[in-house]
């Protein structure tokens, strides 16, 4: 059992030893010689969300095949829908040629890259200066109105508080206390493209991130976008910021790779816009829009999106050049849905871009 | 409760506080109920009952969450205890609150008493304060009630809508199922109550208290499964439609829809066609009725626009 518990760890499976345990005396409450006894013994303790789900499968099969523990496979397997590498599309910024950087026409291919991303690479100098420069940054965070209350001089009769006082007061109604409700932050969603050709911004975008994430650690999400969706909210929550990018680093199976927007975007509202992530929340995406394939699909989910969310903010590194024109076909499918449309290539667009989310 | 088991069961034979010995007795008895379980929500179940751990169930809206605790509940004749869960939800509408204006009232009956009776003792004054905080001014809301009236079945509905906080004060509760109460003393469950939290993943759920219970992932039944709680949940439905209007849902399932149909959308769906008087599922009366399992206008016409003939036909 605890080689298997090893099996499932290496196969992305947080099984952490007390959830061991569990399944220890899961399997014991059933029967330990009849192996769909065992796989739902393991599941039901094991796992924690659909996504680790398939991984059990597999991990189960392999193991209870006779299969030893494969070190460090990475999480998930890699998708079927591999798009052929197809020539750009006639619409997508041919118009343009000063936005599209020379060394990414080759690596804007659909292909999907399994790389990770080795941020201990950066140069000193380079990630001194990214640090100072976002330890200054504390993006406030929009509000809300909500159902919770706060006691407050003014406002509607506190019915409970007053009477309560009134009992100390020996039964006696000496003043009414008020209530009004208690404003609390808006989620913001961050999606970060980290395709190819945003790989010299996303860095700093991931930093970005970092930062509101630990202003409001409860009430941010953040998702990397390229061929793939990656939840690293998780990851974002470390304090350190050069601990939280190396663990996105490594979390991110598709950095530096193509992008599909428009199929990404979809896969974040089904698996999660959809049931609330998006509902009320400020969306943030920063992509330069460089979408492989056609853009209607694109156009469809960013209208989607606009209807789920409070304000869609987009957020392009190329907008802060002189003579931008926002000329790409995943651009144009996307701008009549998003309320703000900000530059993301420096210091100064960042605080802009803090300030745009806090008034969103 | 469950009937008996002959002995010759080879299944292991745990008996924890008179409930199901195995699975599959449990599938059994909810099947008899009404409620037709796969194999592994039988065994989360079962093990919910054998381990006294809470089970945490996630699935599509309408696949069945919330009617397994009823038909837990059935099963076991035990109560259930609803705690439906929104933003907002605070300790005094999940656990306990005091009936203040009782207390107001009593207060001032007591002193009316007073003013004709003798003149009071310090003791009086602190009797009558005890008997301010006595439990019959308490209100029990769900979490408490659950515990009181044990063994009962704790239904904690949704439990993604509620916020970070009130996830936190659950865990504590879950953790022992013990409520202290400053003014009376802690209330215990004499026996763990059978604890079902259901959530439609609209938020992230807490690792802390995912760890504390079983997960389960609650998929969308197989065309039989479906045929069969169909027939079970509308008997006046004919065998034919029913397996029409499973197929047809099956076939929409595929179509990546904003938002697939579930058994309960089945159900409905099927009902509507009843009282229309189909006894098929024709493409007319089929389109006339969509209303019932789709609930997009994006889908409705994108259904619209694919189906006649190919989707309902035979």
């Amino acid at each position: 059992m605890l080689g298997f518990a090893r099996t499932l760890r290496h196969a992305g499976v947080g099984a952490s030893p007390d959830r061991v345990e569990a399944m220890l005396a899961a399997v014991g409450a059933l029967d330990v010689l009849d192996p769909s006894d065992v796989y739902w013994a393991g599941r039901l303790t094991l796992c924690a969300g659909p996504d680790d789900l398939d991984r059990y499968d597999a991990a189960f099969a392999a193991y209870f095949a006779g299969e030893a523990p494969r070190p460090a496979r990475p999480a998930g397997q890699p998708e079927q829908r591999v798009a052929a590498a197809a020539p750009l599309d006639a619409g997508s910024g041919e118009g343009d040629e000063g936005e599209q950087p020379p060394e990414t026409a080759g690596r804007a291919s659909a292909d999907e890259v399994l790389r990770h991303r080795d941020v201990a690479e950066m140069t000193v100098a380079e990630r001194e200066h990214l640090r100072r420069l976002f330890a200054l940054l504390v993006p406030a965070s929009p509000m809300r109105p909500s159902r919770r209350r706060r006691p407050s001089p003014h406002g509607a009769v506190h019915a409970s508080r007053t009477v309560r006082r009134a009992l100390h007061d020996g039964g006696e109604v000496t003043r009414l206390l008020h209530r009004r409700s208690r404003p609390r932050p808006r989620r913001v969603v961050l999606l970060v493209d980290v395709s190819g050709s945003m790989s010299p911004y996303a860095d700093a975008l991931l930093r970005f991130a970092h930062a509101a994430v630990r202003a409001h650690p409860a009430a941010t999400e953040v998702f990397t976008v390229g061929t793939r969706l990656t939840r690293v909210t998780r990851e974002m929550r470390l304090r350190d910021p050069d601990e939280a990018l190396a663990a996105s680093g490594a979390a991110i199976p598709d950095w530096s790779g193509g992008t599909r927007l428009g199929e990404v975007l979809k896969a974040f509202l089904d698996r999660w816009g959809q049931r609330g992530t998006a509902r009320g929340a400020v969306v943030v995406v920063c992509s330069d829009g460089w979408e492989r394939g056609g853009t209607e699909l694109l156009a469809e989910q960013m209208a989607r999106l606009r209807r789920l969310a409070h304000a869609v903010v987009w957020v392009n590194p190329h907008k802060g050049r002189t003579g931008y024109q926002p000329l790409t076909g995943g651009m144009q499918a996307a701008l009549p849905a998003v309320d703000s449309f900000v530059a993301g290539h420096s210091m100064a667009a960042f605080e802009e871009l803090a300030g745009v989310i806090e008034r969103a | 409760m469950l009937g008996d088991v002959s002995e010759t069961t080879l299944r292991p034979v745990t008996s924890p506080d008179g409930g199901p010995r195995n699975p599959d007795e449990l599938a059994a008895a909810l099947e008899d109920s009404g409620y037709l379980p796969d194999e592994g929500l039988a065994t989360a179940a079962y093990l919910a009952f054998a381990m006294h751990r809470p089970l945490f169930l996630e699935g599509e809206a309408g696949v069945g969450k919330t009617a397994l605790a009823r038909a837990l509940a059935q099963v076991t004749g035990r109560p259930l205890y609803r705690l439906q869960c929104y933003e907002g939800l605070e300790a005094s509408q999940a656990l306990y609150d005091w009936d203040f204006g009782r207390q107001l009232l009593h207060l001032r009956a007591a002193e009316a008493a007073h003013a004709t009776g003798s003149a009071g003792s310090p003791d009086d004054v602190a009797t009558l304060e005890a008997s301010l905080y006595d439990r019959r001014f308490l209100l029990a809301r769900p979490l408490l009630q659950a515990l009181e009236d044990s063994p009962s079945v704790l239904l904690v509905d949704e439990v993604d809508r509620a916020d970070d906080e009130f996830e936190a004060f659950l865990l504590e509760v879950l953790s022992d199922f013990t409520i202290s109460i400053p003014e009376l003393g802690t209330i215990r469950a004499q026996t763990p109550p059978l604890v079902v939290l259901t959530s439609n993943r609209t938020r992230e759920v807490h690792d802390a208290l995912k760890r504390r219970c079983l997960y389960h992932w609650l998929a969308h039944p197989d065309f039989d499964r479906e045929v069969a709680i169909l027939r079970r949940r509308l008997p006046e439905v004919t065998e034919q439609l029913a397996r029409e209007v499973a197929r047809a849902t099956a076939k929409l399932r595929t179509l990546d829809l904003l938002k697939s149909p579930g058994v309960a959308e089945a159900m409905d769906w099927a009902t509507a066609l009843h009282t229309l008087g189909a006894r098929e599922l024709d493409p007319d009366v089929a389109a006339r009725t969509l209303g019932a399992v789709l609930k997009y206008r994006e889908d409705t016409d994108r259904v619209h626009a694919l189906a006649r003939g190919a989707l309902f036909g035979g």
